[in-house]
C-alpha cells in the first residue's frame, strides 16, 4: 500500500483511519419477523401490536418465511454465502420498549455468513468492501420521553418488525469510502426490493467503528458510534471521531474503547457507555425456535430470480450505451434513475441523452430542490429533446432554451419549438442565401481568408448563425460555407 | 351424587350419550364437590358460571347427538394455562389480576371436544417446585392422609392441585404441565395417573413458560384409559407454536386394551438412589412381574448418562426460566410496584412479585449464562443432555418399553423445615431424565406404601409412542387393581 490520498495528516505525522460499518436494515415486508401484525411505518401508537409483540404470557414467536427469503436474497445481493442452517439466540436486557425482556437475534450462526461488494468512488476507481455477516433480528418498540413531564409513553409498533443487520469488515479508510459503501449497500437493497433504504423514517441506520493508527501498525482501539440516520451524518461523525483520536494519542492518552451518540447540533461525538458499562447479554439459542433449516434449492431459485443489481446495470450501461465509470455509477445508483436514463436514452444519442440527464436536468433540479420523481419533464419528453438535437431540428444552444421553458411549464419541446419559431433551418436554399449575403457584405475578409488567414472561418459561420438567428443548422452551414469559401 | 363422582371419564361420558345423566348434573356434583373440598386449597377459582353455561350447552349438543369426545366432562385447568377472561396467574403475585384476552391452544382443543371447564387449579409458582409449597395462592393438601399422624401431606408438585383435585374428585380429569417430573410426581402421589406426552405433543401456545425446551402439558386423570381420552383431545399440530410437531397421534382409545404379548421392557439399573426404601425397589420388581405376567419380555438395561440429569436439568431449565420470566417487569400486566426510575420499578415490581424458589431459579439462570460462565455451565449442560437424549435413543433400539419407580419415595409432609432445596430437587430424579430426552412417560397407581400413601410406576416409550405407553399402563393398573380412595376425597 503505496498510496497515501486517504492518511490523515496529525501534529506528529500521517495516520491510517480504519472504519467497520454495522448498517441495521429494515426487512421489506407486509408482516414483523415473528407475527402476523403489519410492519408497515405511519399508523398511530400501538395499532399494530399483537399478542406476541407485547410479550403476553405464553405466547410464541413463528418465524415470517418471507423475512427468510428476504434475507437469502440480500445475501446473494452482497455475493455472501447462505448458510442453509443458522440458529435464532435470545439477546437479553432490560427495557421499557423491549416487551419480552430479550431480543431475538441471530449470534452464532446468523442466516449469511462472508460476503464483498464494490464500491464506486469519485475519482471514477473502484473497491471491494468485505461483508462479515448478515443477520435477521427482531426491532424494538420506542420509548416517548417527550409526551409526559415523569413518565415514558411506549410505542410497540416498531417492536417484532424484522431488521436485517450488515457487519462489514474493517476494510475502510476515509469517509468518503464510508459514504460509497453505504451508498452502495442501499442501492443493492432497493435494486433487491429487500429494503426501502429510507434512513429519514429509521429503515436503514448505521453503527461506525473508528479507529486510528499509523500506517503499517496494528489495529488502533477502536469506538462504536451509534445509530447514524444519515449518509451525511456517518461522513461528519467519522471525520469528528478521527480528529478527536488523533489529538488524543498526540497528546499522549490513550482511547477507551466506548460507545458513542454522535450530536447532530455539535458536529462531535460524546461517550454513552463504556466497556466496564457494557451489558451482558447472556446470549443463548432460542428454545421456543427450531434452527433455521432450508435447501439449497430453495436458494438455487430465489438467485434464479434475483434482479439486475447496481454493478451489472453499472457495466451495462458502459457496454451498451458506451458511459463514462463515472457517470454510468450515477445513472446506476437507484432503479428510478437507470429507468429515467434508459427512456431518455432510447434510440437515441446516449452520451448526448447521459448529459442532459446528469447535467441540466439534475442541475435544474437540485436548484429546485426537487427529486427525479418530482421532474417536470418526464424522460419521454427529454428523450425528444436529445432527439431533436440529434437529428438537427434544433442545435444545442437552442435546445437550452427549450430546456428552460420545459423545466418551467413541462411542456413539450416540439411544441416549444413550433411556438416559439426555434426549429433549425436546413435548408440549402435559405442556408445558401443567407451565406451569400455575409460574404457579399464582407468581401473584404473573404480576401485575407483566401489569401491564408483560416482563423477567419469562424467569423464567417458567426454571421451566418447571427443571420439565421441561431436557428441554421450548424453543421450545413459549415460545409456549406466552406464549398463557397474555398471554392 | 356418589354415583356421578365414582364414574370415570369414559363411563360418564357413556352416561351422557345414553342420557341417563346429564352434563348438567353431572357438572353440579363436581362443582358441590370441589366446594366440599375447598379446605385442600386445590383450586385458585372455581368457575361457577363458566361451567354451568358450558355443561347447557353439552347437554343441548348431546340431545342433537352431536357430542364430542369429551362432552359435558368437567375438567380443572391447571394455573399455567391461559383461559380467556378467567385470571391466570401461574400462582405468582406478579400476575395478579391478569386476565388472558386469549385461550391457550391445549384448553381450546377441550372446550373444542365438549369439556366443561370448572376453574383454575393451584400450582407451585410458575410450575417451579415439588410440593406445591411455593404457590403465591397458597401450599395445597394432598386429600392422603397417614392415619393417626394428623399432618396434611403434599400432593407433590408442581400440578399438585390438579393431581389433589382429580383425587379428591373435585374435577373428573385435569389439564397439567411438565417441565421436569411436575405431572408424572404429583400423580404418583396422589394416586392418580399422569402423562407426559412426546416433546411437541401438545402445543405450548398460551401455556405460561417455565422452560420452553422442556415444557409440555398433559393430562391428570383417575385412569388409564381417561388419560388416554383426554390427552387425545389435547394434542394437536399447531402453527402458533414452532416447536408442536406435525406426527399423528396413533388412536389411543382403540388400541389400549390390546395387551402388551412380545413387547420387550427394559428396567434401567441407574434408577435407584442412596436410602431409597425398600417398598419402592419391591413396587418395581412388582410391576416388572406383572408386565412379564402380560407377555412381556423384561431385561436389564443401562442408561449411563443418568446421574448427571438431575444437574442437567438445573442448569438447562433455570437457565431457560431466567430469560423466560423476563417480560414480567410491570410495564405492560400484572403487578407493578413503582420506582423513582425505571430500573427501580423493575427491581421493585420483581422483588415483590416473585417467590423464592423462582428469585433462586432466576438468579441460577442467570448465573449459569453469564459471559465466563456459559461455557462452563449451559454449554457443558447442553452436551450433557445430548449424551442422556442418546442414552434413549440408544436404549429403545432394544427395547420398547422401560419400567422405572415413579418417584424415589411416597409423598411427605407439608412444612417440613430445614428442607434444602436440593433436597426437594431429589424428587425429580426419576423423571427428569425422560424431559431431558423429551421422550412420552407415564404414571400409574401401582399400590401403598406401609404408611398407607400412594406409590406410583413410571413408564417411558421412545418418542411418539404414546400407544405403546398406555397399553402397557393399562396392563400395569389392572395387575395393581389399585382401589384405594383418599380419605379427604369428596364423598368420601
Amino acid at each position: 500500500m503505496t498510496d497515501n490520498s486517504n492518511l490523515v495528516e496529525g501534529r506528529s505525522g500521517l495516520w491510517e483511519v480504519v472504519i467497520g460499518l454495522e448498517v441495521h436494515a429494515q426487512v421489506t415486508s407486509q408482516s414483523k419477523l415473528f407475527s402476523g401484525s403489519s410492519a408497515s411505518f405511519g399508523a398511530g401508537p400501538n395499532e399494530h401490536v399483537s399478542l406476541v409483540d407485547a410479550a403476553m404470557p405464553g405466547m410464541l414467536p413463528v418465524i415470517n418465511k418471507y423475512c427468510v427469503e428476504q434475507a437469502v436474497k440480500t445475501g446473494l445481493g452482497l455475493n455472501a454465502r447462505v448458510n442453509l442452517f443458522s440458529v435464532f439466540d435470545r439477546k437479553n436486557y432490560f427495557y421499557a420498549d423491549l416487551p419480552q425482556g430479550y431480543q431475538i437475534s441471530q449470534f452464532k450462526q446468523p442466516i449469511i455468513g462472508e460476503g464483498e461488494i464494490t464500491i464506486d468512488l469519485k475519482d471514477g476507481t473502484s473497491r471491494q468492501i468485505g461483508i462479515e455477516r448478515l443477520h435477521l433480528e427482531q426491532d424494538a418498540g420506542k420509548s416517548l420521553h417527550d409526551q409526559h413531564p415523569s413518565k415514558s409513553y411506549i410505542d410497540l409498533n416498531r417492536s417484532g418488525v424484522a431488521l436485517m443487520e450488515i457487519v462489514s469488515r474493517p476494510d475502510m479508510r476515509s469517509a468518503e469510502e464510508a459514504a460509497a459503501y453505504v451508498t452502495k449497500l442501499r442501492s443493492i437493497l432497493r435494486f433487491l426490493g429487500t429494503c426501502d433504504g429510507n434512513m429519514e423514517e429509521g429503515s436503514m441506520r448505521a453503527d461506525v467503528n473508528v479507529s486510528v493508527r499509523r500506517p503499517g501498525e496494528e489495529l488502533g482501539t477502536r469506538t462504536e458510534t451509534k445509530n447514524l440516520n444519515s449518509i451525511r451524518f456517518i461522513g461528519q461523525a467519522i471525520n469528528a471521531e478521527v480528529a478527536r483520536q488523533i489529538e488524543i494519542i498526540e497528546d499522549g492518552g490513550a482511547i477507551d474503547q466506548e460507545t458513542r451518540l454522535f450530536d447532530t447540533s455539535t458536529g462531535q461525538t460524546r461517550s454513552m457507555r463504556s466497556k466496564e458499562d457494557a451489558h451482558d447479554y447472556r446470549y443463548f439459542p432460542d428454545p421456543d425456535l427450531l434452527p433455521l433449516q432450508f435447501e439449497q434449492s430453495w436458494v438455487d431459485e430465489i438467485k434464479a430470480n434475483l434482479p439486475e443489481l447496481p454493478d451489472a446495470l453499472k457495466a451495462r450501461l458502459m457496454e451498451q450505451y458506451g458511459l463514462t465509470s463515472y457517470d454510468a455509477t450515477v445513472i446506476a445508483e437507484d432503479l428510478e434513475t437507470a429507468a429515467f436514463y434508459e427512456k431518455v436514452a432510447d434510440g437515441r444519442d446516449a452520451k448526448l441523452a447521459s448529459n442532459w440527464m446528469t447535467v441540466e436536468l439534475f442541475g435544474a433540479l437540485n436548484k429546485m430542490g426537487k427529486t427525479l420523481a418530482e421532474s417536470p419533464v418526464t424522460p419521454e419528453k427529454l428523450g425528444a429533446l436529445v432527439g431533436l438535437i440529434g437529428d438537427g431540428t434544433i442545435s444545442g444552444r437552442i435546445a437550452k432554451d427549450v430546456f428552460a421553458e420545459m423545466i418551467e411549464t413541462g411542456g413539450d419541446p416540439d411544441a416549444i419549438i413550433e411556438e416559439k419559431g426555434l426549429k433549425q433551418v436546413s435548408d440549402t436554399g435559405a442556408i445558401e442565401a443567407m451565406i451569400d449575403e455575409v460574404i457579399a457584405a464582407n468581401m473584404d475578409k473573404v480576401e485575407e481568408y483566401r489569401g491564408g488567414k483560416d482563423k477567419l472561418f469562424g467569423f464567417f459561420v458567426g454571421q451566418v448563425m447571427k443571420a439565421s438567428k441561431g436557428q441554421a443548422n450548424p453543421g450545413m452551414v459549415n460545409q456549406m460555407l466552406k464549398a463557397k469559401l474555398d471554392g | 351424587m356418589t354415583d356421578l363422582l365414582t364414574m370415570t371419564a369414559v363411563e360418564a361420558r357413556a352416561a351422557l350419550d345414553d342420557k341417563s345423566i346429564s352434563a348438567v348434573e353431572l357438572t353440579e356434583a363436581y362443582l358441590g364437590a370441589a366446594q366440599a373440598t375447598e379446605a385442600l386449597n386445590a383450586y385458585t377459582e372455581i368457575t361457577h358460571d363458566k361451567a354451568r353455561d358450558m355443561a347447557k350447552a353439552s347437554d343441548a349438543r348431546l340431545a342433537k347427538g352431536e357430542g364430542g369426545a369429551l362432552e359435558g366432562l368437567p375438567i380443572g385447568v391447571k394455573d399455567l394455562f391461559c383461559t380467556e377472561g378467567v385470571e391466570t396467574t401461574a400462582c405468582s403475585n406478579i400476575l395478579n389480576g391478569y386476565k388472558p384476552v386469549y385461550e391457550s391452544t391445549v384448553t381450546q382443543n377441550l372446550w373444542t371436544d365438549g369439556a366443561v371447564m370448572l376453574g383454575k387449579l393451584n400450582c407451585d409458582e410458575f410450575a417451579m417446585g415439588s410440593a406445591n409449597e411455593t404457590s403465591a395462592r397458597g401450599k395445597v393438601s394432598s386429600p392422603w392422609t397417614v392415619d393417626g399422624d394428623g399432618q396434611d401431606y403434599a400432593p407433590g408438585g408442581s400440578s399438585g392441585g390438579s393431581a389433589a383435585s382429580v383425587a379428591a374428585r373435585s374435577s373428573l380429569m385435569a389439564t397439567g404441565t411438565d417441565t421436569g417430573g411436575s405431572i408424572r410426581q404429583p400423580a404418583a402421589f396422589c394416586g392418580v395417573v399422569g402423562i407426559k406426552p412426546t416433546y411437541g405433543r401438545c402445543s405450548r401456545r398460551g401455556i405460561v413458560a417455565f422452560a420452553s425446551s422442556l415444557d409440555q402439558a398433559g393430562p391428570i386423570a383417575r385412569t388409564v384409559e381417561d388419560s388416554a381420552l383426554m390427552l387425545q383431545s389435547m394434542v394437536s399440530h399447531d402453527l402458533g407454536d414452532s416447536t408442536s410437531v406435525a406426527e399423528p397421534m396413533p388412536d389411543l382409545m382403540g388400541q389400549i386394551n390390546d395387551g402388551i404379548k412380545g413387547l420387550k421392557v427394559g428396567i434401567p439399573s441407574e434408577y435407584t438412589m442412596d436410602g431409597m426404601a425398600d417398598e419402592i425397589t419391591a413396587q418395581w420388581q412388582e410391576g416388572r412381574k406383572w408386565l412379564e405376567d402380560a407377555g412381556a419380555t423384561c431385561v436389564e438395561v443401562s442408561l449411563p448418562h443418568t446421574k448427571y440429569a438431575l444437574p442437567t436439568y438445573y442448569i438447562v431449565a433455570p437457565a431457560e426460566a431466567s430469560s423466560n420470566l423476563a417480560r414480567y417487569d410491570g410495564v405492560r400486566y400484572g403487578a407493578r410496584v413503582e420506582g423513582g426510575s425505571l430500573d427501580e420499578m423493575y427491581a421493585n415490581t420483581r422483588a415483590a412479585g416473585f417467590g423464592e424458589e423462582v428469585t433462586r431459579r432466576i438468579l441460577i439462570g442467570t448465573y449459569v449464562l453469564s459471559a465466563g460462565y456459559y461455557d462452563a455451565y449451559y454449554i457443558k449442560a447442553q452436551k450433557t443432555r445430548r449424551l442422556i437424549q442418546n442414552d434413549f435413543i440408544e436404549v429403545f433400539k432394544e427395547v420398547d418399553l422401560l419400567l422405572t419407580p415413579a418417584t424415589p419415595s411416597a409423598a411427605f409432609p407439608l412444612g417440613q423445615k430445614d428442607v434444602d432445596p436440593v433436597t426437594m430437587y431429589l424428587n425429580d430424579v426419576f423423571t427428569v431424565p425422560a424431559s431431558l430426552a423429551g421422550v412420552p412417560a407415564m404414571s400409574v397407581p401401582s399400590g401403598l406404601a406401609s404408611n398407607g400413601l400412594p406409590l406410583g410406576l413410571q413408564l417411558i416409550a421412545p418418542s411418539f409412542r404414546e400407544d405403546t405407553l398406555v397399553k402397557a399402563g393399562r396392563v400395569v393398573e389392572k395387575a395393581a387393581g389399585f382401589a384405594a380412595i383418599a380419605s379427604r376425597a369428596a364423598g368420601v
